[in-house]
């Protein structure tokens, strides 16, 4: 599998140092489960944390801190490396959000055979996958905010490129597009984004209030 | 040492050199207590004396990271003392080969913060599908220390405004936006300076 379509350093940035949304950072996640060169420069943000941690200003412990944490490990289990979790299509923490693979998704239909599943993430963003059929195009929409779509299986056309699986695509405001699915095999998304999708019908509109997409 | 499974695809570093020999010229990198012996003996003994000893350092380090990222005192000091606990209680996930104890407690910290400070849990990333050595390979461990600690020497040196957007990045809960609008800063000129300031870093890893 070659992923041809990466995160943003910025965006990798963010989530190593904790600043983005929780849907954000969960397509970051579900993203570097898929991908080891984002994985890599993740990692490699992450220490720099620990850089800035060792360097940084220090702040007095109360005096019976150790005492009280030292009486706490007595009342703490330790943690066993979990077994390792059969790979399915959807990376471990979308899994973690649904409670299982493929099987556990709860779709909605929202029109032209395409389906959704809103996953349950903070306000500030959000998250849902998206089933589109083989073939079928979503219609086009633009963006207010940012949206960032992760292919999990099969693949889409939009415009000049082809996402396949690990792929994302970033859009935001300027970008109007119509991701066509691959012939073969439906194409399965997480979707995230910080504001409602616009779309150019009429009646998609109507459908977006009510699939709250 | 051979691996269960072929060797990871890129060294999580922000140099992307060939992982060097450790030679004599590097001594002065273990001036420091050696954070990852004492972790060994948490980890094959449950060693409470090792625990105090990173406790010691490590937490007031923590609780001051939480303090900056807008923790109040109280919330900050159990805070720290939960991150510990956390260590003691994951203590076989650490792999030394992959990450330096520091790394590894602000991953654990960093949690904890978006936890307490916004109630939301971080998602992670799919596990590799190889844990830890039981026996991790010295030379690779030596490595990767030399690596964080040429890291930290080069943080020293970037300039001062750049250093302190990465600070205010990591340490602050904000987005490039938000740090914008609080330094008056055009959005552009942040990013940029972000920019210079891990390549400049990634240069010196060199």
């Amino acid at each position: 599998m070659t992923i041809k379509h990466h995160l943003e350093e910025d965006t990798l940035l963010a989530y190593a140092a904790g600043n983005l949304p929780e849907a954000f950072n969960l397509v970051v996640a579900a993203h570097i489960s898929l991908c080891d060169s984002c994985r890599a420069v993740v990692e490699s943000y992450d220490t720099l944390g620990g850089a800035l941690i060792e360097d940084a200003d220090t702040a007095q412990m109360h005096q019976d801190s150790l005492a009280r944490t030292l009486a706490q490990l007595d009342e703490t289990p330790v943690d066993r490396p979990a077994p390792a979790v059969e790979t399915g299509v959807l990376p471990r923490p979308v899994r973690d959000y649904l409670g299982g693979d493929l099987e556990a998704v709860r779709w909605r239909p929202i029109g032209m055979g395409v389906k959704q599943a809103i996953l349950s993430t903070s306000n500030s963003a959000s998250a849902r996958l998206l089933l589109i059929p083989a073939g079928v195009a979503i219609p086009d929409h633009s963006h207010e905010g940012r949206e960032m779509t992760l292919v999990l299986q099969g693949a889409f056309q939009d415009a000049d490129d082809r996402f396949a699986r690990g792929d994302v695509e970033v859009a935001d405001g300027s970008v109007s597009h119509t991701p066509v699915a691959d012939i073969g095999e439906d194409c399965i998304c997480l979707a995230v984004t910080d504001a409602p999708l616009k779309f150019k019908g009429l009646l998609p509109r109507i459908v977006q209030k009510f699939a709250r997409i | 040492m051979a691996r269960r499974t072929p060797a990871p695809p890129a060294p999580r570093r922000l140099s992307k050199g060939t992982m060097t020999t450790p030679g004599p010229t590097q001594e002065k990198t273990t001036a420091e207590p050696d954070w990852v012996s004492l972790m060994r003996r948490i980890q094959r003994d449950r060693d409470r004396g090792a625990f105090s000893e990173l406790f010691e350092h490590f937490a007031p380090r923590i609780k001051g990271f939480l303090i900056k990222s807008g923790a109040d005192q109280s919330m900050a000091e159990e805070c720290a003392q939960d991150v510990m606990t956390t260590l003691w209680r994951k203590a076989d996930q650490f792999d030394p080969t992959r990450a330096s104890v520091a790394t590894w407690i602000f991953t654990i910290a960093r949690n904890r913060r978006i936890d307490m400070l916004r109630r939301e849990k971080r998602p992670e990333p799919e596990d590799l599908p190889w844990g830890p050595e039981p026996e991790p390979d010295q030379a690779d461990v030596l490595a990767l220390q030399q690596d964080c600690a040429l890291l930290r020497k080069a943080l020293k040196t970037l300039p001062a405004q750049q250093r302190d957007l990465i600070e205010k990045a990591y340490f602050g809960d904000l987005t490039q936006s938000q740090i914008a609008s609080i330094t008056g800063l055009p959005l552009g000129t942040i990013k940029s300076r972000i920019r210079l300031a891990l390549d400049r870093l990634r240069h010196s890893m060199k």
